[in-house]
This record gives structure tokens, C-alpha cells and sequence, in this order.
């Protein structure tokens, strides 16, 4: 009786994950379909899941429209570069947040963390006209800097929420044993560490890769990465919704599969510390 | 050599004082226990000895020299933590080579060093297992391994057993204790468990609220305990401590009286009362007997005593081992 209970509450379970699966899924799965199909299928009012006429033009033209390898490889340099330059700054940081830490250290967490609630848009003038005057406009190189401020908070939280379950003791053994910060570093608390710099880093990427707002105020061209390349079918001959699915398709396919890829690592980055 | 001197040591958080300037020395090649109930500094002054707390004032000597501000490496010591600490991306050997590695010692001479650990706390069968695939009592092998590798001057052990089933604690009790006279090296051991301070013990550091109650040799502390803090924390069953006008008839305000330092007795006894707990072990039997104006007494007796819940006995101390104390606790001589 008790193990069909646990059996209906499981199928249940399982049924009502897929439902939400599905949901957040399938605006995802529509822009996939819509960029498989012709313009008039796609504004059609009566719009069909798989039963159209399947055609890769869309793709083509996109392909001949713009240079895809372009905007892809400006991604990956500021989706890249962002986190690791991150990376280097978060890992000193969350090591002292977690091994040495002071009074203010909750307070500082708590503020970095609310840099994140800010709109972006309310510091959008000062970092323009900054941006401006430094010559960094349209710049990989002032991306990944704007990029590792909007998303050094999230690092550092997740490194010092990870470092945070590295028992203490080990480092002390570790100093015990005669070794300096830097073999501390490097001998013990980076192979400890790994799994969760992997995920922060992964988990990041992906949140770089999807930046918006700044990547589409402070490029135009030499810079852009695949967030331009999708706006720019959304401009100024009106909306071609094939060929902007087809564009959002080619732009999000990278981080899809890196995510699909790395999903144990993902959830497990994310529920770090949640339970033990 | 592997003397130690604290000269005056004291050690604050803050404005909180948790270990106030205290004098202690332990004699190269010593035994040391500092025992005491949870929060009573024993760790804290454990941690200043090893440098992995700095002193607030005070000068800690090794081997006669001032330690007071080395680092936990250059001191001479190896140290065993209660977690273990062992590294858990390693292997076993990696582990016990990692602090003759930092040392820049070479490869062969680590090998022949880990070797010869392995042998001696019998961690060959699983030398290149990682620490998550041991049992806990495999694993305080490891930890006492990657301590001995060093040749310390001293070893330090921070509650090395208290992670252990009572079982297998009773046998590395005895490893480490063989460990000692092996070596012949000062270890200086932190437990709040009495019975490992009595069994392991060359001279226990009794501690309360970071203060030294007494320092002495087990059986010193058990039969010439300075106060009845000492006197209530050793020995086992505890020490019965007695007030009014029942000690006031030994000539003291309180007096204390070990549960095996009494006469048990169906028929007579000083004090008569009635049974609310027997505990019969076969070796021995424990009574817990309500006595009326006295309080509730544990009473020991060698082997087999018929009693049960509700019977009345009685209790006869043994006035030559009865413990006299003082209005503030102190013992009263003689």
C-alpha cells in the first residue's frame, strides 16, 4: 500500500517536472521550428508545431547576410574573458571571505550582492560617457570589462559559498605540513575546489554569453557579439520573424549544447550549499 | 628533544579573555593530556602551541627556544586533527608524503619514509586509496602516518578519537599509547574524555574556563584531587559530593567520597537508603541509592551485588579515602 502511494506521488512528480520542463522549454522550441519555416508560415495565424514545409533558407540567407564566425568569436572572447578575468579577482577574494573572515565580511557579501538588484540602465550614462572618453566604445577589451563588473558578484558568491564547505582544518593541516599560502593554493585548495570553479565558471559563461543590455548599448560593429547579431533582424525593414529565429537559433545553439553537456556540473553550482 | 615552556601565555578575542596568563612545562619525551569539559580553552592552548593561533601575550618555548612567533611549520611539531584533515583529492601515500614534499625532500627518500609509516601503522593494503574510501579508524592511521613521516620534536593530537565508535576508540587508545613508547616523542593530547586522560596520561592538565586546576600524574590527580572541580571530573563513575550536615560530621563543609570507596551492605551501613537504579555488569555492580539527608548516592561494588530497584542498603565510606574540602572548594589536608 505505502509503496503505491510512493509510486503515485513519484509518477505525479515526475509529471508535473516535465509539465515545467516543457513550459520553459517551448518558447525555446517554437524560435527552433520558426526558423525551419517560410516568412508567411511564421506570421501565419494558424501556426502548426511540425507540420509545415521544412526549408533552410532562412539559414542560408543569414549565412550570406552577415558573418556569423565574427559575432560567434566576439562572444566567446567576451563571454571568456569576462569570467576568467573574474576568476582571477573572485578567487583571492572569496578565499579571504571564507578562511579569514571579519566582521564586515557578511555586510560586503550582502552589498556585492545587491549591485545586482540596481537596473543596469540607472549607471548606463556615467559608463557611457567613460567608455567614451576612454575610447573604449565598440571595444572587446571594454566588454569584458563591463561584463566582469556585472558579473563578479555572482563569482564571488559562488566561489565563497563553495570555499566555505572546504573544511579549515585541511588548510591547517596543510600549513602544518609546511606548506606556504601559495602551495596551500595550489596543492590544496585549488584540486579541492575544482568541481565548483568549474561550475562558477560554466554557469557564468552562459550568463555572459546571454548579456544584453551592454553588449547591445556599447557595440555597433568591430565588438558585437551574437546578441547584435539577432537584433540587427529585428531592424529596419520591419520583423522577419523566420530569419530572426534562424538567428537566435544559430546565436543560442553554442550555449544549448554547452548546457546540455555540462547540466551535472550546472545543477550542481547552482544547489551548492543548499544541501549537504 | 621535544621540550615545551609556556611562559605566561594568554590568549584573547576581542576583549574576551579565554586564556588567562597561565605557566606550563612538558618534559621532552612526556605524555601530556590537557582534559576538561567542552569550552574550557584546551583546543585554544592546543592551537597556540602548534602557532595556528598567535598569543595575546606570553612566550612559548621549544626545545628552549622562543617559538612564540614562528610559523606552524618551522616549530617542529606534526599535529592530528579531530576531522582528520586529510587531503581528499589525494591518496594515502600522496597524503603521508605531502609534508616531506614541501620539505623539498627527494623522491626516493620519500618513498623509503612513507614506506616504512605505511608498515609500522599497517596502511600497506590500502596505500593508494583516497581518504574517502577508509573506514574513520583507517583514516586517523592516515592522519598519525603523515605526523610521524615529520620525526617531530612533539606531536599534537586535537581530540584525535572522539569521531570513532566506542570500539575502535579503546583500540587506537592503545596504538597511539604503543605509538609513544615506540617513538619515546613528547605528544601532547586534548580529550574531554577522562578515561582516555587516565589510560594515556604521564601527567594530566586539568582545565576549567581556561584556567589550570591541577596538573599531576593520573593517579595523583585521583586520589589528591586540589578541588572539587578536579575531584568531580575524574574518575569514573564520578566522585559522590557531599554537603550539610552529613560531611559536617567528618569535619569538613564537603566531602567527597568515590562510588568504589564505599561498603555496600544489605543489613548495616552509615547511611541507609533505597535503590532507583542497579546496573548489573557481572564485573561490577552500580547502585544509585536515594539516602535521606545525605542525596543520591552511586555506590560500586567488585563483582555481583543482589539488589534491585527499591531495596534498601547500606553505604559505608572508607573514612581513610574520603576527600575533605573547604568552604571554597579547595582541598583540606591530611
Amino acid at each position: 500500500m505505502a509503496r503505491q502511494v510512493t509510486l503515485n506521488r513519484r509518477m505525479v512528480n515526475t509529471a508535473v517536472a516535465w509539465a515545467f520542463g516543457l513550459l520553459i522549454f517551448f518558447p525555446i522550441l517554437w524560435t527552433i521550428l520558426t526558423s525551419f519555416k517560410t516568412e508567411a508560415e511564421a506570421i501565419s495565424l494558424q501556426p502548426s508545431l511540425f507540420d509545415f514545409d521544412w526549408t533552410m533558407e532562412n539559414y542560408q540567407e543569414v549565412n550570406s547576410r552577415s558573418n556569423y564566425p565574427r559575432y560567434f568569436m566576439n562572444s566567446v572572447i567576451i563571454a571568456f574573458g569576462s569570467v576568467i578575468l573574474g576568476l582571477i579577482i573572485a578567487v583571492p577574494a572569496a578565499w579571504a571571505m571564507a578562511f579569514v573572515p571579519s566582521k564586515k565580511t557578511r555586510g560586503i557579501l550582502m552589498w556585492m550582492l545587491s549591485t545586482k538588484m540596481l537596473p543596469p540602465v540607472g549607471v548606463l550614462i556615467p559608463i557611457y560617457l567613460l567608455f567614451r572618453d576612454w575610447g573604449l566604445l565598440d571595444s572587446r577589451v571594454g566588454l569584458v570589462f563591463v561584463l566582469t563588473m556585472v558579473n563578479l558578484p555572482i563569482i564571488v558568491w559562488m566561489l565563497f559559498t563553495y570555499f566555505r564547505e572546504i573544511p579549515g582544518e585541511i588548510l591547517e593541516a596543510a600549513r602544518m605540513d609546511g606548506a606556504s599560502l601559495k602551495s596551500e593554493l595550489i596543492h590544496v585548495l585549488t584540486p579541492m575546489a575544482l568541481p565548483g570553479i568549474a561550475s562558477t565558471m560554466l554557469l557564468n559563461v552562459i550568463l555572459a554569453w546571454n548579456e544584453a543590455f551592454w553588449t547591445l548599448v556599447l557595440t555597433t560593429t568591430n565588438a558585437a557579439p551574437l546578441t547584435q547579431f539577432i537584433a540587427s533582424y529585428s531592424s529596419p525593414e520591419g520583423l522577419f520573424y523566420a530569419k530572426l529565429s534562424a538567428a537566435s537559433t544559430m546565436a543560442i545553439a553554442p550555449v544549448l549544447i554547452l548546457g546540455w553537456f555540462s547540466q551535472k556540473q550546472l545543477v550542481r553550482g547552482l544547489t551548492f550549499g543548499a544541501v549537504k | 628533544m621535544g621540550s615545551i615552556t609556556l611562559k605566561q601565555v594568554a590568549k584573547r578575542f576581542g576583549d574576551t579573555e579565554v586564556i588567562p596568563p597561565l605557566d606550563l612545562s612538558i618534559e621532552d619525551g612526556e605524555f601530556v593530556v590537557f582534559v576538561g569539559p567542552s569550552g574550557c580553552g584546551k583546543s585554544t592552548l592546543l592551537r597556540l602551541i602548534a602557532g595556528l593561533e598567535d598569543v595575546s601575550d606570553g612566550v612559548i618555548e621549544i626545545d628552549g627556544k622562543n617559538a612564540t612567533d614562528l610559523p606552524p611549520a618551522k616549530r617542529g611539531l606534526a599535529m592530528v586533527f579531530q576531522s582528520y584533515a586529510l587531503y581528499p583529492h589525494m591518496s594515502v601515500r600522496k597524503n603521508i608524503a605531502f609534508p616531506l614534499k614541501m620539505a623539498g625532500m627527494d623522491q626516493a627518500a620519500i618513498d623509503a619514509k612513507v614506506n616504512g609509516a605505511a608498515a609500522t601503522l599497517n596502511l600497506g593494503d590500502y596505500i593508494d586509496r583516497r581518504p574517502g574510501q577508509l573506514s574513520g579508524g583507517q583514516r586517523q592511521r592516515v592522519a598519525i602516518g603523515r605526523a610521524i613521516v615529520r620525526e617531530p620534536s612533539a606531536f599534537l593530537f586535537d581530540e584525535p578519537l572522539s569521531n570513532l565508535d566506542a570500539a575502535l576508540r579503546g583500540n587506537m587508545r592503545l596504538e597511539i599509547s604503543e605509538l609513544h613508547q615506540t617513538l619515546a616523542t613528547t605528544m601532547v593530547y586534548v580529550t574531554h574524555d577522562q578515561v582516555e586522560a587516565m589510560t594515556m596520561a604521564d601527567k594530566i592538565v586539568v582545565l576549567r574556563a581556561g584556567h589550570i586546576e591541577q596538573v599531576g600524574s593520573p593517579l595523583d590527580l585521583y586520589r589528591e584531587p586540589a578541588n572539587l572541580f578536579v575531584a568531580g571530573f575524574i574518575g569514573s563513575p564520578a566522585m559522590n559530593i557531599i554537603a550539610g550536615p552529613a560531611a559536617e560530621a567528618y569535619g569538613a563543609p564537603t566531602i567527597g567520597v568515590r562510588p568504589e570507596h564505599m561498603e555496600l551492605s544489605h543489613d548495616e551501613g552509615t547511611w541507609r537508603g533505597v535503590v532507583g537504579v542497579s546496573e548489573h555488569l557481572g564485573s561490577d555492580t552500580f547502585l544509585r541509592v536515594d539516602v535521606e539527608g545525605v542525596g543520591t548516592l552511586t555506590a560500586r561494588a567488585g563483582g555481583e551485588f543482589p539488589a534491585r530497584h527499591g531495596d534498601t542498603v547500606g553505604l559505608t565510606p572508607d573514612p581513610e579515602r574520603m576527600h575533605r574540602f573547604d568552604a571554597n572548594g579547595l582541598r583540606i589536608a591530611g
